[in-house]
C-alpha cells in the first residue's frame, strides 16, 4: 500500500530562525491509520502538523530539504487549497476557528468557497451535521455553544470536503475531561465508519489512549525519537526521557518496581493484564503510611447561601456554601460552563450575587469594590496576554504598586524580591515579548504576588503546558503556598493537577456544589465524576484490578510517593 | 434579550425580504433623501419611514440608545449651521423675513428656520431606514447581498467576520478590565480624567494582543478551508429574489424617480413657500 503522507529526510527551518525546527524526518502514514504524534512544547510537533496541512510553507515560510509527499503529490504543487481537499485540520482553539455566524454557516464555509450551489449546500450540511451530532444546533450562534459542541462543528466543517486525512491539533486542550473523552470517541467512530486517516497531535497521552491508536510518533528536539505501537512505547522509558507524562497507572507500576511488558497490553487500563504485576503492586501499597496533611488554619474565605443568575429563570449558582482555610491549596473543578468562573468572578466582585454573602477573614466583603478586594484576593487569568500591559518585565510587575502610590524605593525592593521568588530576576530588564508562554505566565503571577494577596485565584494555571512546564509552574505555586502561606485556589480541568497538588477540591455541577472532599476520594467516586463531567482516575481501575481493598487510599499513596520522589 | 443594533429574527414581511432588496431600498431611500430639499417630498418620506418602522416591529430597546446619540448629534449640527451660516436660508429662498434679532448680525429669519426644518426632516427620514435595515437583515445575508450587487466578497466577508468576533472581543474587554481593576487600576468615574485616559492603555494593549492572536487563528482557519480560492463564492444564507422582492424594488425605484422629478422639475432642489 502507498503511504498517504510520506516524509523523506525532511528538514525544515523557519525563515526567522537560525536552527532548523525539524531535522531529517522520515515518517510514513498509511491510509486508514490512526497515528498520535506527541512531544513536549517546542519539539516541533506542531510544525510537523503544519507541514502536512500546508500552513508550512504557505503561511509560515522557510527552507526545506528532503521531500514530503501527500497522496503521492508534492504539496508545493497542490498549494494550500489543493491540500485542503486531502487534509482537513481541526485547530486547537475551538473558539477562534469558528468562522460562521451560525453552526450551519460554519460547516458550509468550505463549500461556499468552492462555489457549491446553495440548495446542494443545505443538503450536504444536514448530512455532516448528523455525523458529528450537531443537527439540532444548526441555527445557533457560537456564543450559545459549549467547547465540545464548537469542536464538533469544526470537525463537521472539515469533513464536509470529504477529506482523506483528518488532522487534530491538540483536540483536548480546551475541554473538560468527560467532553474530551467524548471527542476521542467521536474521532474513533469517524475513523472506523468513514475509513479516514487520523493524525492527532497531543501531549495528554492517557486521554488520547482512551481509544486505540495504531502508532505513536514521539518528537523531540525536531527529530523523531520513536515510532512504535502504544504497547511498546509504554513499556519503555522514552516518554520520561522526553518529558512526556505517562498514563498514571503506568507510572504507578513503575514506582512499584514493575518492568512492564508490551505483551500485557498496557495501552488501556481496562484491558491490560495486571496479574503478573499484582504482587509487586500490593507490596508497594503495603509500605504506604498515612501521611495525611491536615490544614487546621482558620477560615480565610467563607461563602454562605450564595445565589447568582443573569436571568431569573436560569440560576447559574444555587445555594453555594463553602469555606477555605488559610494556607490551603485547592481546586474548583466541574464541567465547562458549570459556574466555576462565575464563582471566582463573584469572589472578586466582578459580578454581584443575587443573595448570600462572602466573608474574608470573617468580614463581609460585599461593600468592597473590585479594587479594594484586589488587595486581598489576587486573580490570574488563563491567558497571560489578557493581563500584560507593559513592555518591560519590571514595569509590569510594578504596575499594581505604582497605582496604589507605594514609594519608589519600596516598589523596587518588593518587585525584585518577587522576581527572585518567581525565578525571573535575571530577566528583570528584558522586554516581555522575548519570554516564552510559561515565563509570561510567571510574570502575570508575579505581578499579582507583589501585592501580597492573602488568596491567589488562578484560572487554568497550566492549560496548554507540556509536562515540564506544568511541573515548573505547579512546583512554583506550591513553593509560594508553603513559604508565604498564600492560600491558592485553582480553577481547572486537569485531573492530574488536582490529584497531585491540591489537598481539597470543590466540585460544581449545574450550579450546585456537589462535593467538597480530597481529590483522591472525588476521583474514585462514580456518581460525582459522572455528574461533574470528571474522569475517574485510572489509578482507581488499577487498584481494583490489583485487588487492593481501598482504592482511594491507593491513590493517596501514589500521590504522596510522587511528592517524595519529585 | 434585545441587544443594541443587532439583528433579531422577527416574522414580518420586511424580515422575509431578501438582503439585496433591503440594501437597494436603503440605498435608494438615502440617496433620495440626501438629494432632495423639497419639503413636501421629505414630509411624505418621513411619514412612510414611521409606518415602515412600525411595520418592522423594531424593539425600541434595540435602537433607543443610538437614537439618542443621533439626536444629540443632530442638535449640534442644526445649531452649528445657525452659528456659522445664519443667512443660509435667506440666500437660498431669496427673501428675508425677520422674526426677531438676537445680537449683532444674528437674526432669526423664517427662511433659516424653514431650511433647518428640511435638514431635520432628512435626519428623520434616513435614521429609521438605517435602523430597519440593520435590525431586520441577517448579517451573513447582508454579506451575501453586498456580493450580489457586485461588491467584492472580501468586503462582505470582512463585515461578517467582524460581526462574528465582536461579542468575543467584548468578552475579552470585560475580562481584561476586571482583571486590571482587581490589580488596582481604577476605571470607574472615581479616577481623574487624565488618569482614566492613561489607565485605558492598560486595557487597550492586552486587548490588542489577544485580538492579534485571534486574527492569526481565524486567518489560518479560513485559509485551511479554502477561503479566497475562487473569484466568486456562494452563500449558505443566499436567497433567491421572490415576487415580494421584485415588487418592493420596483416600488422603491418608482418612488425614487417620482420624488426626484418633483424635486427637480423647476430646476431647483428647494421647495420655496416664500414666493
Amino acid at each position: 500500500m502507498e503511504p498517504i503522507i510520506e516524509f523523506k529526510n525532511y528538514t525544515f527551518k523557519y525563515r526567522s530562525q537560525v536552527e532548523p525546527t525539524l531535522r531529517d524526518i522520515n515518517l510514513k502514514i498509511y491510509p486508514g491509520e490512526k497515528v498520535l504524534i506527541i512531544g513536549p512544547s517546542g519539539s516541533g510537533k506542531s510544525t510537523l502538523a503544519n507541514c502536512i496541512n500546508g500552513l508550512v510553507p504557505f503561511s509560515y515560510s522557510g527552507d526545506t530539504e528532503g521531500t514530503l509527499t501527500i497522496k503521492g503529490q508534492d504539496p508545493n504543487k497542490l498549494g494550500i487549497f489543493g491540500l485542503s481537499k486531502i487534509v482537513g485540520t481541526v485547530l486547537q482553539d475551538t473558539d477562534g476557528q469558528f468562522i460562521g455566524l451560525t453552526v450551519a454557516e460554519d460547516i458550509a464555509f468550505a463549500l461556499e468557497n468552492d462555489c457549491v450551489p446553495t440548495e446542494d449546500m443545505h443538503r450536504m450540511v444536514d448530512g455532516v451535521a448528523e455525523v458529528v451530532d450537531v443537527k439540532n444546533l444548526l441555527d445557533h450562534a457560537p456564543t450559545e455553544l459549549s467547547g465540545g459542541q464548537k469542536q464538533r462543528v469544526s470537525m463537521g466543517g472539515v469533513m464536509i470536503d470529504d477529506v482523506e486525512v483528518l488532522l487534530f491539533d491538540e483536540p483536548l486542550a480546551n475541554l473538560d475531561p468527560a467532553t474530551g473523552k467524548r471527542a476521542i470517541e467521536l474521532i474513533d467512530r469517524i475513523q472506523k465508519d468513514q475509513n479516514k486517516t487520523i493524525v492527532i497531535i497531543e501531549h495528554r497521552l492517557e486521554d488520547v489512549l482512551y481509544r486505540d491508536v495504531d502508532r505513536i510518533v514521539v518528537v523531540g528536539e525536531g527529530k523523531i525519537v520513536a515510532d512504535t505501537t502504544p504497547d511498546e512505547l509504554l513499556a519503555g522509558d522514552i516518554l520520561m526521557q522526553e518529558g512526556i507524562r505517562e498514563p498514571l497507572y503506568v507510572t504507578a507500576l513503575k514506582h512499584a518496581g514493575c518492568k512492564i511488558r508490551p505483551e500485557n497490553h498496557p495501552q488501556h487500563v481496562d484491558t491490560m493484564e495486571f496479574a503478573p504485576y499484582m504482587a509487586q503492586v500490593q507490596n508497594w501499597f503495603a509500605e504506604s503510611q498515612n501521611t495525611k496533611k491536615e490544614c487546621s488554619g482558620e477560615a480565610v474565605l467563607q461563602i454562605t447561601d450564595l445565589n447568582f443568575s443573569y436571568r431569573k429563570d436560569q440560576p447559574i449558582l444555587k445555594n453555594i456554601n463553602l469555606s477555605v482555610k488559610k494556607g490551603e491549596m485547592m481546586a474548583i473543578v466541574g464541567k465547562n460552563g458549570a459556574g466555576k468562573t462565575t464563582l471566582s468572578s463573584l469572589i472578586c466582585g466582578f459580578l454581584t450575587p443575587n443573595s448570600g454573602s462572602i466573608y474574608l477573614n470573617g468580614e463581609d466583603i460585599s461593600p468592597l469594590t473590585i479594587k479594594e478586594r484586589g488587595e486581598h484576593i489576587g486573580i490570574v487569568m488563563q491567558n497571560p496576554n489578557q493581563m500584560i500591559s507593559k513592555s518591560m518585565i519590571f514595569d509590569e510587575v510594578a504596575l499594581g504598586l505604582q497605582v496604589r502610590g507605594v514609594p519608589e524605593d519600596e516598589i523596587k525592593e518588593r518587585v525584585y524580591e518577587t522576581l527572585k521568588i518567581c525565578g525571573l530576576y535575571p530577566f528583570r530588564n528584558w522586554p516581555i515579548s522575548a519570554l516564552s508562554f510559561g515565563q509570561k505566565k510567571r510574570v502575570t503571577i508575579a505581578s499579582i504576588l507583589v501585592m501580597n494577596p492573602e488568596i491567589l485565584i488562578l484560572d487554568e494555571p497550566t492549560a496548554g503546558q507540556d509536562y515540564r512546564h506544568y511541573t515548573e509552574i505547579m512546583e512554583f505555586l506550591k513553593s509560594i503556598n508553603e513559604e508565604r502561606g498564600t492560600t491558592i485556589i485553582m480553577i481547572t480541568h486537569d485531573m492530574h493537577l488536582m490529584l497531585e497538588y491540591t489537598d481539597r477540591a470543590f466540585v460544581i455541577a449545574d450550579g450546585e456544589l456537589i462535593a467538597d472532599d480530597t481529590p483522591a476520594k472525588i476521583l474514585t467516586n462514580d456518581e460525582i465524576a459522572d455528574r461533574a463531567y470528571l474522569k475517574k482516575t485510572s489509578l482507581y481501575e488499577m487498584a481494583v484490578k490489583c485487588q487492593i481493598p481501598s482504592p482511594s487510599q491507593f491513590v493517596e499513596h501514589f500521590i504522596s510517593y510522587e511528592r517524595t520522589v519529585r | 434579550m434585545a441587544k443594541l443594533l443587532t439583528y433579531e429574527k422577527k416574522d414580518t414581511w420586511i424580515d422575509r425580504l431578501c438582503g439585496v432588496t433591503k440594501l437597494i431600498f436603503f440605498l435608494a431611500w438615502s440617496i433620495t433623501s440626501m438629494l432632495t430639499y423639497d419639503t413636501r417630498v421629505l414630509a411624505v418620506m418621513f411619514v412612510i419611514s414611521l409606518v415602515l418602522f412600525q411595520l418592522s416591529k423594531t424593539d425600541w430597546k434595540q435602537v433607543g440608545g443610538i437614537f439618542k446619540l443621533i439626536m444629540i448629534f443632530m442638535i449640534i449640527n442644526l445649531l452649528a449651521i445657525f452659528i456659522f451660516a445664519p443667512e443660509q436660508g435667506s440666500r437660498i429662498y431669496g427673501t428675508e423675513t425677520v422674526l426677531f434679532p438676537i445680537a449683532g448680525n444674528y437674526v432669526v429669519t423664517a427662511e433659516q428656520l424653514f431650511y433647518e426644518l428640511n435638514i431635520l426632516l432628512k435626519y428623520f427620514t434616513i435614521v429609521p431606514s438605517v435602523f430597519i435595515f440593520i435590525v431586520t437583515t441577517d448579517p451573513s445575508e447582508f454579506a451575501a447581498s453586498l456580493n450580489r450587487i457586485g461588491i467584492s466578497y472580501n468586503i462582505g466577508y470582512a463585515i461578517s467576520v467582524a460581526l462574528r468576533y465582536i461579542p468575543d472581543v467584548q468578552d475579552d474587554f470585560h475580562k481584561i478590565r476586571n482583571a486590571q481593576e482587581a490589580r488596582g487600576i481604577e476605571m470607574s468615574s472615581k479616577a481623574k480624567f487624565m488618569d482614566r485616559v492613561k489607565n485605558t492603555a492598560s486595557i487597550i494593549f492586552p486587548l490588542i494582543f489577544t485580538s492579534m492572536e485571534r486574527i492569526d487563528t481565524v486567518s489560518n482557519a479560513m485559509e485551511l478551508r479554502g477561503y479566497g480560492k475562487h473569484k466568486k463564492r456562494t452563500w449558505y444564507t443566499g436567497r433567491k429574489l421572490q415576487k415580494a422582492d421584485y415588487m418592493t424594488i420596483a416600488v422603491t425605484l418608482i418612488f425614487m424617480a417620482a420624488a426626484l422629478v418633483i424635486t427637480y422639475h423647476d430646476g431647483s432642489r428647494f421647495y420655496n413657500p416664500f414666493l
